[in-house]
């Protein structure tokens, strides 16, 4: 096999994208699905451990392996040159496997910037990772939140259609 | 809990809705 062929570089490409995809959503998930509902459970003064030691290193994880999974994603549909037809949604050529995977570009284009615009800068103020007021908190805490659910909500579809571009069409 | 993103289940449910509305949308069209 040839290492630097462009069949093997897609699936290089390809590959990466589905790890960092992994830890993304899978912390994500951890967030949504097991942290926050736990949270109302945790004795007060064993609260720091989740917001001052692994909150922070899951968010670490989090943001970069949002930002690595979008440069992968964009890598693997320019490797596989179908990165403009996609983005515009397939209107240009009329596919209804670019309109798919298009729709999960763009829906993890958002889910991305949610999580570096919105939810890491609010996350900041409500771990106390930056000074703010102590009002400002649960505000920030609260829209984080929102957010993050906000990316659960839209990681289903999302899903689906990567896998149904990659699988159905 | 005005807004259905404070419940998880609601949220899930969001999810689905969205697939399906999205999946009949590609339907249509093509």
């Amino acid at each position: 096999m040839d290492f630097f062929e462009p069949a093997y570089l897609v699936f290089f490409s390809r590959w990466l994208h589905v790890l960092s995809g992994i830890m993304w959503i899978g912390l994500l998930w951890y967030f949504n699905f097991v942290q926050i509902p736990s949270m109302p459970n945790i004795p007060d003064n064993q609260k720091p451990a989740i917001s001052k030691v692994i909150a922070p290193k899951a968010l670490f994880w989090f943001r970069w392996a949002a930002l690595a999974t979008i440069i992968t994603g964009l890598s693997t549909a320019h490797l596989n040159g179908y990165l403009v037809n996609a983005l515009t949604l397939g209107i240009i050529d009329g596919s209804q496997k670019d309109t798919a995977i298009g729709i999960g570009m763009w829906l993890g284009i958002i889910m991305a910037y949610n999580v570096w615009m919105i939810i890491w800068p609010n996350q900041k103020i409500a771990l106390g990772i930056v000074s703010a007021n102590d009002d400002e908190k649960p505000l920030a805490a609260r829209k984080a939140m929102l957010f993050s659910r906000t990316n659960t909500a839209l990681s289903i579809p999302m899903l689906y259609a990567m896998v149904s571009a990659q699988n159905l069409y | 809990m005005n807004n259905p993103l404070e419940s998880l289940s609601k949220t899930v449910l969001i999810g689905i809705i969205l697939t399906i509305i999205m999946v009949l949308a590609i339907n249509l069209i093509y």
